[in-house]
């Protein structure tokens, strides 16, 4: 299992509990329209994202962040530069 | 001429066609959701206008007399005969306004008495004072940190403290509300050698809550480079022995940086300032945008603002009546069954939390018409998407006021269904 699968499935089993809606996750699936979240979920959400990962996400990279797939990257370079 | 004007009308106004996209599309959800909810009949709840203001307690709203419970008038300093007689004798001396910026003609001798009145009311070498309490937040967080920084911020900050981020080129880092160990740890990640801005708030407004500073202030002195202002717009007049604020009450002086306030609540007109001892601060005077690029306060304001802030440092029987009727409206409302903010009352703020839009909205207007006027607050403006009632006490309202406001909440919260 690759680096970036394993980040992939942490990130999955984070959203998991805020995937109210169910929906089916990929590295195209995105936080505002397919999952439906508000602004306070995503909050709650990049919180458990940085404590599961020991990094900070600040709200200026949150902002370039639409879809799984790019999360999981900024989560891979942010443990990288870490 | 006027044809011209219509044809460029037309070809920029798609409003006729159906479907049509503009740049007001966006908001046609939020449109929608209005005109529901004033086709059902209910009083707009962000339309309400003071056809007469006779007090800081008491207002004429549509032809009836009401209670004014939601004006965050805490010292009650806008119709005392002292701070009125100030402005009209500034009308008369300075004129309406001064037309420019402080760097330039906007500089009169009553703003240099009201920065003055700060340092005294603080005790601070520094003063500044911006147009608006929105400004001098949007103005201190973009300008002290830069690019390269780090701005660490509540999640239930004011907007003025996000608009302040999102002005600036710093890095925006948020922690969860209130929590010391999500702040430390968040700080604790962060470079080192990078400057860290931690912006607080001594009283959140939604629900009235206060900050733990001291736990706070000692967590964030555990890591290099971090500098501290806290937010005490709400906390002004009525905390600590001199009214400074909760951070004067809770005994972390020594440790903040700067304190940001306003003139638009305690005290009694409009205003935003921020003070601090550090010895550089008069330089944030030419370089901080939303302080250079706006007039200044009207003569009239600043001198009625130097006159408030003065009483008010001797306006101890004041915070005490103000204290007495937080207390007792406070208590009251839990008895009557009412879900509060917070569990005791923690400052002049006590927020009535409610189920949904549709019972906030009900409750609201039941009270109105039963002459009492509160706030409303819905998401986004409020934590957690809750929809709450925000009630502010006044050190003018009259024990038989509390007592009348009691009744009301009683007889509103049965017939909308709050309270059995």
């Amino acid at each position: 299992m690759t680096d970036r699968q394993s980040i992939f499935d942490s990130v999955t089993a984070q959203i998991a509990p805020f995937n109210k809606k169910g929906a089916t996750l990929s590295d195209s699936t995105t936080f505002a329209g397919d999952l439906e979240w508000d602004s306070l979920t995503v909050m709650d959400f990049v919180a458990a994202i940085e404590d599961e990962f020991d990094i900070i996400i600040t709200m200026n990279m949150q902002a370039e962040i639409e879809t799984v797939g790019q999360l999981v990257d900024a989560v891979a370079k942010l443990q990288a530069e870490g | 001429m006027s044809d011209a004007i219509e044809t460029a009308a037309d070809a920029h106004t798609p409003a006729e066609t159906p479907g049509a996209r503009d740049l007001f599309s966006k908001f046609d959800a939020l449109i929608n959701e209005r005109e529901a909810i004033l086709a059902a009949g209910v009083r707009d709840p962000f339309g309400i206008v003071m056809d007469e203001v006779k007090s800081p307690t008491l207002a004429v709203i549509k032809g009836k007399d009401t209670i004014l419970l939601g004006t965050y008038n805490y010292m009650g300093m806008t119709f005392d005969p002292d701070v009125v007689a100030a402005g009209k004798k500034a009308l008369d001396d300075f004129g309406a306004g001064t037309t420019g910026s402080r760097c330039l003609n906007g500089t009169y001798q009553g703003h240099m008495e009201v920065e003055d009145a700060l340092k005294d009311f603080y005790g601070t070498s520094g003063a500044m004072v911006f147009s608006t309490g929105y400004q001098a937040n949007l103005g201190m967080i973009s300008t002290l940190a830069g690019k390269g920084d780090y701005v660490i911020l509540d999640a239930d900050s004011h907007a003025s403290i996000y608009d302040g981020c999102f002005l600036g080129d710093a890095e925006i880092v948020r922690f969860r509300h209130n929590s010391v160990e999500d702040l430390d740890k968040r700080l604790g990640r962060l470079p080192k050698d990078a400057q860290k801005l931690v912006v607080l708030e001594g009283v959140y407004s939604m629900l009235g809550d206060v900050a733990p500073l001291p736990a706070m202030v000692a967590a964030v002195r555990k890591h290099p480079n971090c500098m501290i202002l806290v937010d005490e717009a709400h906390g002004m007049g009525f905390f600590g022995p001199n009214g400074r604020g909760v951070y004067e009450e809770q005994g972390v002086e020594g440790d903040v940086d700067f304190i940001v306030g306003t003139f638009s609540k305690s005290v009694g007109t409009v205003g935003g300032f921020c003070v601090s001892n550090h010895p550089k601060f008069e330089v944030l005077r030419l370089v901080c945008r939303p302080y250079v690029f706006t007039a200044s306060l009207p003569p009239s304001v600043v001198a009625t603002a130097a006159t408030s802030i003065r009483k008010l440092m001797g306006a101890g029987e004041k915070r005490a009546r103000l204290w007495r009727n937080s207390k007792t409206l406070h208590g009251g409302l839990r008895e009557l069954g009412f879900t509060l903010g917070t569990e005791t009352p923690q400052s002049a703020i006590i927020a009535v939390i409610l189920t949904d839009q549709t019972q906030a909205i009900g409750m609201w207007q039941a009270l109105l018409e039963l002459g009492l006027y509160v706030n409303m607050a819905r998401p986004p403006a409020t934590p957690a998407g809750t929809f709450l009632l925000r009630c502010s006490l006044c050190a003018e309202h009259s024990e038989e006021q509390v007592g009348q406001i009691l009744g009301i909440f009683a007889a509103a919260g049965r017939a909308v269904g709050v309270i059995v």
